[in-house]
Formats: C-alpha cells, sequence, structure tokens
C-alpha cells in the first residue's frame, strides 16, 4: 500500500500547483490555493495512478482569528488503490469557492450543507440553498460567532393558529459543568453575575 | 347532546336493575361507562417516531410487550389515531409538520410525550435547532420520562393514559 502511497504522491506533486503535500497517518494530504482547486481534484480523479472515484465528505473549519477565516476539506477515497486523501484550502469570507460538482456529482449537498453551517459559498453551485437548518433561519450555526441557543425559538399560538418564532428565552439557566467538587454542587451563571454586581 | 354525566352508580335502583338483568345474559351500566371502556379499549397510536425512542415505541408493539392486548394498534395515518405518541427529538424544522398530524387526528386525541427530548428537549435543550419540549407545539396528555423510557415505560404511560380518560371521560366534548 505505500507503494501506492508513494506513486500518488509523486503523480499529483509532478502536475499539479501545490502548497504543501504530506502523508500523515498513511493518507495523503494536500493543501492548494482556491484557484487551483479545480485542477487539483480533476487530476487526482483521472489520473491513473490516483483514481480518487469517490468523495467521501466535504469539511468546514471556522478560525475567527486567521485572516482566510474558513478552512473547506475535501475528503476523496480511490477504492482501486484503497486509499484515502484529503485536499485542504482556505479563503476568508469574502471569497467563494468553485463549485466541484461538475467533477463530482456528488457533492452537491455537500457544498450546500457547508454553506447551510458557515455561509460558504460556491461560484456555479447549480442549487446552492440551505440543506438541513429550519426554513427561513437566519445566521450560520456552526461558524464561532454563532450562539449556542441561537437567536429565535418557537412555539405554537392558540390565538393566530400558527407557528410563531421569537427571540429565545431561556426557562433554564446555562449550566457550568466544570465542577471541582461533586459534592459543592453546581455553580449558576446568573446567580454568579448577579452576586458580582 | 343532553345527557346526564353524574349518574350515581351505585344508586338503589341501578342496584337492583343489575340484579334483575344479571343472570339473563345482559349487563347494565351507564352509557359513560361503555363510552369510557370502548375508548380505553381502542387506543389506536400514531406513530410520530423522531429519533431513538422511536425503537422502543416499535418493542412495545411487538410480541414481547404486546400492546395490542390493550386494543391499541399502530396508525400509519393521523386520520385514523387516537393517540399520538411524540418519541423522540423534535426540531424547529419538523414542528409545524407535527402540528399539521395533530390538527388531522379526529376528536377526541390524546397526546403521549414519550423521552426527556419531546419532554422538555431533553439533551439537545440548549440548542439553537430544537424545540424545548414538544407541549410547546401541541397540548400533551402524559409525559412518559426516560432516555429513552423503557418499553415497559411507554406501557406504563398507556395505562396512565386510560386511566385518565376513565377518570373524566365522557361524551361531552
Amino acid at each position: 500500500m505505500s507503494e501506492q502511497i508513494e506513486m500518488a504522491k509523486a503523480a499529483i506533486e509532478k502536475n499539479c500547483k501545490l502548497n504543501d503535500i504530506d502523508v500523515n497517518l498513511g493518507q495523503l494530504q494536500l493543501s492548494v490555493d482556491p484557484a487551483n482547486l479545480i485542477l487539483v481534484i480533476d487530476f487526482v480523479k483521472n489520473d491513473p495512478s490516483c483514481e480518487f472515484k469517490q468523495i467521501t465528505d466535504i469539511a468546514g473549519v471556522d478560525f475567527p482569528e486567521n485572516e482566510k477565516r474558513f478552512e473547506v476539506i475535501y475528503h476523496f477515497l480511490s477504492f482501486r488503490f484503497n486509499l484515502r486523501l484529503r485536499v485542504k484550502t482556505q479563503i476568508s469570507e469574502e471569497e467563494s469557492l468553485p463549485s466541484i460538482t461538475s467533477i463530482f456529482p456528488a457533492a452537491n449537498w455537500f457544498e450546500r450543507e457547508a454553506f447551510d453551517m458557515y455561509g460558504i459559498t460556491f461560484t456555479d453551485h447549480p442549487d446552492l440553498r440551505r440543506i438541513l437548518t429550519d426554513y427561513g433561519f437566519e445566521g450560520y450555526p456552526l461558524r464561532k460567532d454563532f450562539p449556542l441557543t441561537g437567536n429565535v425559538e418557537i412555539r405554537y399560538d392558540e390565538i393566530d393558529k400558527k407557528i410563531v418564532h421569537e427571540p429565545v428565552k431561556l426557562q433554564q439557566d446555562f449550566r457550568n459543568f466544570d465542577i471541582q467538587s461533586p459534592w459543592e454542587g453546581t455553580k449558576y451563571l446568573n446567580k454568579e453575575a448577579k452576586e458580582s454586581e | 347532546m343532553a345527557i346526564n354525566t353524574n349518574i350515581e352508580e351505585t344508586s338503589p335502583e341501578l342496584e337492583r336493575l343489575k340484579k334483575l338483568y344479571a343472570d339473563k345474559g345482559f349487563v347494565v351500566t351507564s352509557i359513560n361507562n361503555l363510552i369510557n371502556w370502548a375508548r380505553t379499549g381502542s387506543l389506536h397510536w400514531m406513530t410520530f417516531g423522531l429519533a431513538c425512542c422511536a425503537v422502543e415505541m416499535m418493542h412495545v408493539g411487538t410480541p414481547r410487550y404486546d400492546v395490542e392486548r390493550f386494543g391499541a394498534a399502530p396508525r400509519a395515518s393521523p386520520r385514523h389515531a387516537d393517540v399520538l405518541i411524540v418519541a423522540g427529538t423534535l426540531t424547529n424544522k419538523m414542528a409545524a409538520a407535527l402540528r399539521k398530524a395533530y390538527d388531522q387526528m379526529p376528536e377526541p386525541r390524546y397526546v403521549i410525550s414519550m423521552g426527556s427530548c419531546a419532554n422538555g428537549g431533553g439533551y439537545y435543550h440548549y440548542s439553537y435547532s430544537v424545540v424545548r419540549g414538544c407541549d410547546r407545539i401541541i397540548p400533551v396528555d402524559v409525559y412518559v420520562p426516560g432516555c429513552p423510557p423503557t418499553a415497559e415505560g411507554l406501557l406504563y404511560g398507556l395505562l396512565q393514559l386510560q386511566k385518565k380518560i376513565r377518570r373524566e371521560g365522557n361524551i361531552k366534548r
């Protein structure tokens, strides 16, 4: 298997514009610029020494402190050589990535999910809309600056006979689960804030 | 419908009638008791399985627990159902569908909320996408605690619902 990794690595290194290439835990890992993404992915799919014919997932990561805030990671599987490959790329909040649906039609919903969760946009995507969150949902829930409980909650209104959205009002405080001693119980955040006032 | 719902079950006249017909193959009872007997004995449940609780709900229907001996059978359509069992995490996106299913059920209708998530959000209480208890969307008759509740737990909940119907159920709407 290591022979096949070396062959695939050599082929990718020779033919693609990369920032970095590495073998980690027996899996190939590339870092590319968004501009070269389509060429690299097209190459690893069709090159006879790679044949990464299946896309496993597209993942996103949010690093608010970085200038290029989002990292997008494409996971591929080559069943011909039993190899796995990760392709990493970074973009800022304003930039958008080229869609790879023309190469991998299965990437359609993965890209929709990345858009839904992080607000990463993909150019030339055939149908870029939310996939998981509620209809009319606002915000991108997996961004680090998104509040855990969100901004709205719902209930059924008996007068209007429909489900209404309202600002979040928690009946139960957030709890601090970092308990030093199990005998001293839990500190409640609201209570702490009141005491410090 | 003008029916006196406060008949003394142990009035002397009723006792006399009961005695008169007991050995002639008849049963004398009030119409309320008859209706409650019919209702509690055919609680057909609408399967609203939303998460892992749905698996325990299936167990209730299988031969080991055999909820059908209480006359309860799973129905695929809310229009056939008497009781809606909310089994699992109710998300914001699903809430409208739950309400729609509930609205389609014929009266009298009952709701069992099964498991921590349906009762109050449970593990996902602080989530941005989960309803903090299905009683925000539909009125609930019986809450079954547990994560998930055992099949016996749900069965007990169903028996509690029968008890509730017997206590307050009558033909009046």
